[in-house]
């Protein structure tokens, strides 16, 4: 068993064995991590770029931390100090870089489809770290090793993303892979922050939390960006925080045994209270340390996969 | 039958003119870069031809002849992107899509917002392979803030104002706009397309926008641009041109505004009736990337039954050169706009009339009689005194699309390896062979 493709560009269309095979990995990585020697020496010899377009703290550093646990080299590229502030196209960018013979490139950019616009560009293979609000496939991958390593499956749970489903590609690539892994999938947030026909994602749809959550196994909150009040989507972060803001009463609303996870960063007290964020059922930092696994394991996964192994 | 002297005749082909309601097998003689006459064959054109001069005689049969097309809608691009089309180019590629005759936007650098501008590019077109019309603007630099003189660019000898590529926001702007063309007898072109609704998008909102994670244009800000410009042409007279029509909710605004008496016209440009949205998320091809965007399969059947009962009077290709670097970067970052002017005769074969939706005299009316009125332009018929202007067409040749073909400088064109039937033969400008096909 193997990946088909020598690119993880998105969740959609990537099938269930896939994504098995990419959590039953980590789980190895994930035992690693833990060790007092962290390193292994899987990728030594490969180069890999984090090409990040956009700021980043959690993807960046966990990419990095997992290329270093590989023992890849791993160079990281910052817009502010590189010649795209001189006008150079992102296709001479990467060529140059790849000129000087890299293996592998983690790429995180404002606009949807770089990462396939990589993938035509370079003979590198590509890993989208989040593209526009397009996919964020290991942030989506991580999310689910998590839950599944406390439920120990994935299949007819109850998950439920609340938040700016519009303007996130975590609810995306979630959406995708929990529902291929047999999951059940609601989003919820005001109705100016959900998509244009969102409902034919073959998920449910609320604009109430409290409908939302009755009888949900899992809660993941899609971070709100203030600058979006600023444009209008919403009246108030008072408002944003009364009707969907997640609070302890409103957890009483879940299963028993339920979840709390956050992809970060937090705006706490707008859409998570201190007590919640804090709170026993909260996976919010596992979730960041399970994300270095898993890039570990995706990583591993794709190193040295060529085209013409790809079916 | 005394021998006159003839530049050019064009025999056994079967010509079709919706001008003068002809479609039939007949002769056309040129003379002084005119029609001068279109007649049957019969005894004495045959006694007259046989012994005629060989190289004056172009010899159509199979072929269907038609008025030179005439497209309303180009973008020339110079002055000041001449790296990606010039005057010159875009007239060859107009030849080679047997377009005789194109208007071009203003939307140049400079903008054609004085007569200056008007001057440069009819001198630049004097050598050009086919008929070059300006069409000025509506507001000075495109800006929407105050009108451009208009009398001036009509002065000039622009056949229409436009602002096209933006929408005149203010309404009272654009009420202006109209009242102060209707002086001159000149259509305003309404890009219609709300920048509030629209600004930001890149493609057609719909599920496709919500799956790729994109910033969409949705349909209702064209069908509120449009009505509104209904609204205000009804009120002030005048006669109001739209672009482009791109969704079933336009297209029924014009119907009933069409019904209602109100002096409106409309164009399709091919891609919307062949393209759809969900084309866009299979490669993030930038050359799919248009304004107003390519819409949904219930969109392009909107548009192909505005085009047979007539609400759309004309078929405009919207030929929007960009050069490859420019189109070779981040959807987002691309800009809009597509080649169109070698496809569009390819595009109404095959979409329109091989589905048996237009006739090749609707088609016609489409490409030339239609353009011509609404532009109020020379051209768009054969008859007798009109100009030479002629396109010779293999109906059903099939033919592939191939970057060799194009004869824009620029190469963005979605439609490239696909296979069309219908393939122009010759192109006649004048009187003068300006495209040959191979």
């Amino acid at each position: 068993m193997s990946l088909r493709s020598r690119h993880l560009i998105g969740l959609e269309g990537v099938a269930r064995e896939e994504i098995k095979l990419i959590l039953d990995t980590a789980e190895t990585f994930r035992e690693i991590i833990e060790r007092p020697i962290k390193k292994v020496p899987t990728l030594r010899g490969l180069t890999v770029l984090n090409l990040f377009y956009e700021p980043s703290t959690r993807t960046r550093i966990s990419f990095e931390l997992a290329e270093k646990r590989l023992s890849a080299d791993s160079i990281s590229f910052a817009t502010a100090t590189s010649s795209v502030k001189k006008g150079e196209s992102l296709r001479d960018t990467v060529q140059n870089i790849e000129a000087m013979k890299i293996d592998m490139v983690v790429v995180r950019h404002s606009s949807a489809g770089v990462p396939y616009y990589l993938t035509q560009c370079l003979d590198s293979n590509i890993i989208n770290g989040g593209d526009g609000t397009h996919e964020h496939p290991t942030q989506a991958l991580l999310d689910m090793f998590t839950i599944r390593r406390k439920y120990g499956k994935l299949d007819g749970l109850r998950v439920i993303l609340v938040g700016d489903v519009k303007h996130s590609r975590v609810t995306r690539s979630n959406i995708w892979g929990l529902k291929t892994m047999g999951a059940s999938v609601a989003v919820c947030g005001p109705s100016t922050l959900l998509p244009y026909e969102v409902e034919k994602f073959g998920v449910d749809v609320y604009t109430s939390i409290e409908e939302a959550l009755d009888g949900a196994d899992v809660v993941n909150i899609m971070r709100i960006q203030l600058e979006r009040q600023q444009a209008g989507m919403f009246p108030s972060q008072r408002e944003y925080t009364n009707l969907w803001g997640l609070t302890r009463e409103r957890l009483r609303l879940l299963n028993k045994n339920y979840t709390v996870m956050h992809p970060g960063p937090m705006n706490r007290g707008v859409e998570i209270t201190n007590e919640v964020a804090d709170g026993d059922a909260s996976v919010i930092l596992e979730q960041v340390t399970n994300g270095v696994a898993v890039r570990m394991a995706v990583l591993y996964l794709l190193s040295g996969k060529k085209e013409e192994e790809t079916q | 039958m005394k021998a006159p002297e003839y530049d050019l005749v064009i025999r056994n082909g079967r010509v079709i003119d919706p001008a003068l309601g002809f479609e039939q097998e007949a002769v056309i003689f040129v003379a002084g870069g005119r029609i001068a006459g279109i007649v049957k064959e019969s005894k004495s054109t045959k006694k007259l031809l046989d012994n005629y001069p060989e190289d004056k005689i172009l010899d159509a049969a199979g072929m269907i002849v038609t008025p030179g097309l005439i497209d309303i809608h180009v973008h020339l691009r110079e002055p000041g992107r001449e790296y990606a089309e010039t005057i010159a180019s875009g007239c060859r590629a107009a030849a080679g899509g047997g377009f005789t005759s194109v208007c071009c936007m203003p939307n140049t650098f400079p903008v054609i917002d004085n007569q200056e501008t008007v001057q440069f590019v009819h001198a630049r077109a004097e050598k050009a392979d086919a008929r070059v019309y300006v069409i000025g603007a509506i507001t000075k630099s495109l800006k929407g803030e105050e009108l451009a003189e208009i009398g001036d660019l009509v002065k000039a000898g622009v056949v229409a104002i436009s602002d096209d590529g933006n929408f005149v926001q203010n309404p009272e702007l654009m009420r202006r706009g109209l009242e102060y063309a209707k002086m001159f007898h000149i259509p305003i072109v309404t890009h219609a397309e709300d920048k509030y609704l629209c600004g930001e998008g890149v493609m057609n909102e719909s599920f496709e926008s919500t799956r790729l994670g994109m910033k969409g244009r949705p349909a209702v800000g064209e069908v509120i641009a449009i009505l509104r410009d209904i609204k205000l042409c009804e009120f002030v007279g005048g006669r109001l041109h739209v672009a482009h029509v791109s969704t079933a909710g336009g297209v029924e605004a014009i119907r009933q505004a069409k019904k209602a008496g109100i002096h409106v016209t409309a164009e399709a440009a091919p891609h919307h009736f062949t393209l759809t949205d969900d084309m866009i998320g299979v490669a993030f091809d930038t050359n799919l990337k248009v304004n107003p965007p390519v819409r949904t399969q219930k969109d392009v059947e909107a548009i192909i039954e505005g085009l047979v009962d007539g609400t759309i009077d004309c078929i405009a290709s919207d030929h929007a050169p960009h050069a490859e670097e420019e189109k070779d970067v981040e959807f987002d970052k691309a800009p809009s706009g597509m080649l169109g002017l070698q496809t569009t005769l390819g595009l109404v074969k095959t979409q329109l009339i091989d589905k048996g939706y237009l006739s090749w005299a609707d088609a016609v009316s489409k490409l030339a009689y239609n353009p011509a009125r609404i532009m109020n332009l020379p051209g768009g018929t054969l008859n007798e005194g009109a100009p030479a202007d002629i396109t010779l067409i293999d109906p059903e040749r099939k033919w592939t699309f191939r970057d060799k073909d194009i004869k824009s400088i620029s190469r963005n064109s979605p439609y490239l390896g696909w296979k069309f039937s219908g393939k122009v033969a010759f192109t006649i400008a004048g009187g003068r062979i300006v495209y040959r096909g191979e």
